[in-house]
């Protein structure tokens, strides 16, 4: 790992993380339907490479209010994921969860940002189960947090990650509908001793 | 009324007067403006991380880092007119976004950022007239050279000025 040139790393290890996000946002999807006990369709992922200074605009603003679900990742992968949806997206979902909870407009609540925690809890669990079983190793998500603030101060934590090694955030944006359309955002990022063994994982020599 | 120079995040801009400087969306990074008081010569740097020596990159993008990124807005200060012993500095930014319990050194690079550039401001004499960092909110930034007024808005948690 040490030797490694860091610019080939970034490229091989970035294609590496964009499927792994298109296979983790579909089962994510999967997971929410399940809970909520309706028909979610989704659009295929669009898995961004974004310089920092682009991301905000990449979700309607930098200052965009948005609510972000982090929680760090422990095993045999160390590193942090990021869920975010609009404000008033993550209302209609936690509306389908628990029907007429949520009311339209102004801040989340303590119980919608508890439940809105446990639906992030989900879709993370299974975006990031999924990719457990597809390289065969152990990752144990943290307990997650949340947050309603601007978009671009939300990715900042993951950013900031990234930043160690580059300059630039992989973005996955994840479209799903059932009666309206929602825009979900994931960032993965493991950190840089997790790639080695990701890569190793899935047969490809680092 | 002036432009309004927009920085991005791991970006600076110098700014002159009657423009103004923003950086929009501040969490864990730290926005530092700094201007000369007689010329009003003035700039934003939106830092990332605090230290560029423990990183090995060989395209450094010194913007991104708070020991580089305030060295290099200085720089570009002085190259239009600016002297350092008559610049003063603000801050803002370095929240801690999401409180948790694990993961303790990546949750505290606001904190560390923010006493990063402390540290530079000190060691190139810059006096910080004013702060508004840490708690655990995102901030939106703008700075006016001409009066050195430091607005900050929040999402929901108010605006003002420092």
């Amino acid at each position: 790992m040490g030797d490694l040139n860091l610019e080939q790393v970034s490229t091989q290890y970035m294609d590496v993380l964009k499927e792994l996000g298109n296979i983790g946002a579909g089962n994510a999807m999967t997971a929410l339907s399940q809970m909520l006990n309706c028909k979610v369709d989704m659009k295929v992922p669009q898995v961004e490479l974004l310089d920092f200074k682009d991301v905000g605009a990449a979700m309607g603003g930098e200052e965009q209010v948005m609510v972000g679900v982090f929680l760090g990742v422990d095993g045999d992968i160390t590193g942090s994921m990021l869920f975010l949806v609009e404000v008033e997206a993550a209302k209609h979902l936690i509306n389908k969860m628990m029907p007429g909870m949520a009311q339209p407009g102004g801040e989340l609540s303590e119980m919608e940002c508890s439940a809105m925690q446990e639906i992030g809890n989900i879709i993370t669990g299974a975006y990031l189960n999924s990719l457990a079983q597809i390289t065969n190793l152990m990752i144990i998500p943290s307990p997650p947090a949340l947050t309603v603030d601007m978009a671009a101060a939300i990715l900042s934590v993951p950013a900031i990650e990234f930043g160690i090694y580059g300059d630039n955030i992989l973005l996955i944006q994840s479209q799903f509908f059932d009666e309206v359309e929602i825009d979900g955002y994931f960032v993965l990022v493991p950190d840089i001793e997790s790639y080695g063994k990701i890569l190793s994982s899935l047969g490809i020599s680092v | 009324m002036g432009e309004v120079i927009k920085v991005g995040m791991a970006d600076l801009k110098t700014c002159l007067v009657p423009n103004t400087v923003t950086t929009l969306g501040l969490g864990s990074c730290v926005g530092v403006a700094i201007r000369d008081t007689q010329n009003k010569v003035g700039g934003l740097a939106h830092v990332m991380l605090p230290d560029s020596t423990a990183i090995k990159n060989s395209h450094l993008n010194v913007a991104k880092f708070a020991d580089t990124g305030v060295a290099e807005l200085v720089k570009q200060m002085e190259a239009l007119g600016a002297v350092r012993r008559r610049m003063v500095a603000k801050i803002a930014g370095g929240a801690m976004m999401f409180t948790m319990q694990s993961k303790s050194e990546t949750m505290q690079v606001g904190a560390r950022n923010v006493e990063a550039v402390k540290a530079k401001l000190k060691e190139l004499n810059i006096p910080i007239l004013a702060e508004d960092t840490g708690l655990n909110y995102g901030r939106t930034v703008i700075f006016d050279p001409e009066t050195g007024e430091f607005k900050i808005k929040t999402a929901g948690k108010g605006d003002k000025v420092i």
